[in-house]
């Protein structure tokens, strides 16, 4: 019998989750044995043409990362999206937007004049900024076009399964990938992870208090922070309450405040907005003054609370037009 | 929808706003105001929570997206609160959720929080009237549609609120 077939594939990513699953170490090994390994961009030979040839549901599984951000994401998720009978969403980026979606609190347009004029040590007096298609004297050149907004995968092709994380843990790639070979998989839609936040499973949750109430918001480079007591309780933002386990508390063993990359457990839609509803509520002040003055130590709040989710979250970016009628 | 008032403005815009009463207080006393025959703008779509402190900031964000131009919070008095410091954590939360919502390209006048004790009929009336004002002014928040490929992730999708079926957005 033939081994079944996987695939990885990359879009608007960092390419930190293929090298998570590189990470797997001797796991992969395992895998590896099990697998045909189909389409894999990062590490071997790949034309688009392999997967246009290949049958509908010929693989499958295919891990997606990176976000959607430009045509060529697209039109490849499109077709691996025939190609294969699963598509996981593999890491922040695929799962909710992850860091590129921050792109959505900018135009298209501010983002390639940033890029390609603006930026101190960019020089471009001629202005050249990529485009769709140039005439060249042998023909016409074509590039991908950077879409107007981040996608996340979802929002562009049916998505099976959410594997969380930036990148995800190795623990969570393991039983993801086993539960496909085994044929052991939960309901379609499922975020292959604990249900429970990361609080439950961190070293140091006995040193959380109970009722807990923060004067101040310290960052980490202002403080000597203490090895072993819980990071929120010293002041610093740790979103650990918020976010879905299954890092093995990675962020707070090496002692930085967790910043949420694994996303919301299944209860939450909207990250940035619970996780913000949980800190606020902690703020040891009542009056608007004292509230505004604590406040005012969370400088970028959408950048803290949305790191990894703006694109999948309620408002999915920042709101540029408001006219027009409504439907 | 409701029947609404014609605009001052003359641009047809009616603003559609959801307002979340506590129960204690803000909804008794938009009672009131309705008993006392006093008259504003129909522009709020009212749904009660037991106490301010009830809000989930996801319901703010979900009224938009289902089509609210504005979102009215009314609370008992600081020191009211029927459960003691309900309001004080809405408060909190309030505060912060403007500033994320500033970063977003939210106009600060289309969230607003006000304490409204039981027999303040007369200022759910001007509260009311205040907000439509400004909301008219700004004109209607229309958020893009989410499109909906697959799920969207976790099961909560469809469970944030029924903010949609209650008010008629
Ligand atoms: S808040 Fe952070 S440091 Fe404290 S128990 Fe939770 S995850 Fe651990
Ligand atoms: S501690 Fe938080 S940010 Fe760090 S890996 Fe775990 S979920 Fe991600
Ligand atoms: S009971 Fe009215 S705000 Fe808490």
């Amino acid at each position: 019998m033939s081994k079944p077939k996987i695939g990885f594939y990359w879009c608007a990513s960092c390419g930190g989750c293929d090298e998570a699953v590189v990470d797997l170490a001797e796991n992969i090994l395992s895998v590896v044995e099990a697998v045909d390994i189909a389409v894999w961009p990062v590490a071997m030979d790949f034309k688009r043409s392999d997967v246009e040839n290949m049958q509908d549901g010929e693989m499958v599984v295919t891990f997606i990362n990176g976000a959607i951000r430009n045509t060529e994401d697209r039109e490849i998720v499109e077709i691996l999206r025939e190609k294969s009978k699963y598509i996981v969403a593999f890491g922040s980026c695929a799962h909710l937007g992850g860091v590129p979606g921050m792109g959505n609190l900018y135009t298209r347009e501010s983002i390639l004049e940033c890029s390609y004029s603006e930026t101190p040590s960019v020089v471009n007096p001629e202005k050249v900024c990529p485009q769709g298609e140039t005439t060249v004297p042998e023909g016409v050149l074509t590039l991908p076009v950077l879409e107007e907004r981040v996608w996340t995968l979802d929002q562009t092709i049916e998505v099976d399964y959410y594997l969380p994380g930036c990148p995800p843990p190795v623990a969570l790639i393991v039983d993801g990938v086993t539960a496909f070979l085994t044929n052991q998989l939960p309901p379609k839609g499922s975020v292959l992870g604990p249900k429970h936040s990361l609080c439950l499973d961190c070293p140091r949750k006995d040193t959380k208090p109970e009722n807990m109430l923060i004067k101040e918001f310290k960052r980490p480079h202002e403080t000597e922070i203490d090895l072993e007591t819980c990071l929120l309780a010293q002041g610093l933002l740790c979103l650990g309450p918020a976010t879905r386990s299954g890092c093995g508390a990675a962020c707070i063993n090496g002692n930085m405040p967790c910043t949420g990359c694994l996303g919301p457990t299944d209860s939450v839609r909207d990250y940035g907005a619970k996780a913000l509803s949980g800190i606020a509520s902690l703020f040891d002040a009542e009056t608007e003054a004292d509230i505004a003055r604590i406040a005012d130590r969370i400088v970028d709040p959408a950048g803290t609370f949305y790191r990894y989710s703006l694109p999948g979250s309620l408002f999915q970016g920042k709101v540029f037009q408001k006219e027009g009628a409504r439907s | 929808m409701s029947e609404v008032s014609k605009s001052s403005s003359g641009n047809g815009f009616e603003p559609r706003i959801v307002g979340f009463f506590c129960n204690w207080c803000t909804y008794t006393a938009a009672d009131l105001a309705g008993t006392s025959r006093l008259t504003y703008a129909p522009n709020v779509r009212v749904l009660r929570v037991m106490c301010s402190g009830r809000l989930d900031p996801q319901f703010i964000l979900d009224a938009f997206r289902k089509g609210a131009d504005g979102v009215l919070i009314g609370g008992c008095h600081p020191g009211d609160c029927h459960y003691q410091a309900g309001n004080h954590k809405a408060l909190r939360r309030y505060t912060l959720l403007k500033r994320l919502l500033k970063t977003m390209g939210i106009e600060e006048e289309r969230v607003r929080l006000e304490w409204i004790s039981a027999s303040e009929g007369d200022k759910v009336q001007r509260v009311i009237n205040e907000m439509t004002e400004d909301i008219r002014r700004l004109g209607p928040l229309r958020l893009p549609p989410i499109p909906h490929a697959g799920r969207m992730p976790g099961e909560a999708v469809e469970r944030v609120s029924s903010i949609g079926q209650e008010t008629g957005l």
